[in-house]
């Protein structure tokens, strides 16, 4: 029996590692078509060919810096070219830096700005036509408990995520009415390369800070995304989904 | 049928206007019908008549039925003859 997303055509944008990996893999479970975005040449294509070896799909593999406008719009074109449209967008690409107010550098601001903040809106505003032609077409913003509820030394990267939640909040209002759901989850302390940096007391401090006493699995925010860019989520838009364990930050 | 012709199907029928209605002089906000919201319907009309993706860039300029023409031109799209 095939799926109900049998065939649908889905972006993920970041998807060369972490949770972008992880939606990737997740989608290609249930039949999505897949375009796997990395930032760099090639860099989604480990991705793309494990992919094809577990699960027989050939992913659409595009790569471009998504604060640079042209770069949006030609991944976006190349989306047109193989498929015609979107049915599923997952805006997943995302710097982070962590700093406290006063020791944070223009550059990193600006960076942390213009990947999380300008690049999700290039992404999701040249996709809106595609996504028109899309069936049940669905869209689902990272964002992070970090914009949702704050935490010192996470300023700035909470302002970009925030930022990311209320646009995805608002478009949801403005694109209800073509049929196009807008959702954004919110990751907790989830077991990627941004912790790796963390020693064995940092870790224990997440995990203590979280009530399901564990950190997260790339894949306990990648199911949440899968639910929300199926039929099975057609009547939630609007919604910034905190994928956390239960953290007190 | 001409590319013009399907071009002036393409907008009565995202606007919703008769089948006689003369669209050629017809400009972005000239009448109620091609407001903001209509707007992104005609480009996606346009889009699927004639199979391009027109850029961002190029629907906010996308103000008039002759602007769409000089567009299309840029898609390869040819008017003449």
């Amino acid at each position: 029996m095939s799926s109900p997303a049998e065939g649908r055509v889905a972006l993920v944008t970041g998807s060369s590692r972490g949770i972008g990996r992880a939606v990737a893999r997740k989608l290609a479970t249930e039949g999505y078509q897949l375009v796997l975005h990395g930032m760099r040449e090639g860099s989604a294509k480990t991705t793309a060919d494990e992919i094809t070896a577990d699960f027989g799909i050939e992913p659409l593999v595009v790569h471009g810096d998504v604060s640079d406008a042209a770069d949006v719009k030609a991944i976006l074109r190349l989306v047109f070219e193989r498929h015609r449209r979107l049915d599923a967008l997952v805006v997943n690409a995302g710097v982070h830096e962590a700093g406290f107010l006063g020791m944070m550098g223009d550059a990193a601001i600006e960076r942390l700005f213009a990947v999380n903040a300008v690049g999700a809106t290039y992404t999701v505003n040249g996709a809106v036509k595609l996504l028109r032609r899309g069936t049940a077409p669905s869209v689902v913003l990272l964002s992070s408990v970090m914009g949702t509820a704050g935490s010192a030394g996470q300023v700035v990267y909470g302002a970009t995520k925030a930022a990311v939640a209320g646009f995805a909040r608002a478009a949801a209002k403005e694109l209800g009415p073509a049929g196009i759901r807008v959702n954004a989850v919110a990751p907790g302390f989830i077991a990627t390369e941004m912790l790796e940096s963390l020693d064995e007391a940092g870790r224990a401090e997440r995990v203590a800070a979280t009530a399901l006493r564990r950190l997260g699995e790339p894949s306990d925010v990648a199911d949440v995304i899968a639910f929300l860019l199926s039929d099975a989520s057609r009547f939630v838009t609007g919604q910034v989904i905190e994928v956390d364990g239960g953290l007190v930050v | 049928m001409s590319n013009l012709d399907r071009l002036r199907v393409a907008f009565r029928t995202a606007l919703a206007l008769p089948e006689d209605y003369d669209v050629d002089k017809l400009e972005y906000r000239g009448i109620e019908k091609w407001d903001s919201l209509a707007h992104l319907s005609l480009v996606g009309e346009i889009e699927d008549t004639f199979d391009v993706m027109i850029d961002t860039d190029e629907v906010i300029d996308l103000s008039s039925f002759g602007k769409a023409v000089e567009i299309l031109g840029k898609h390869d799209v040819e008017f003449s003859g």
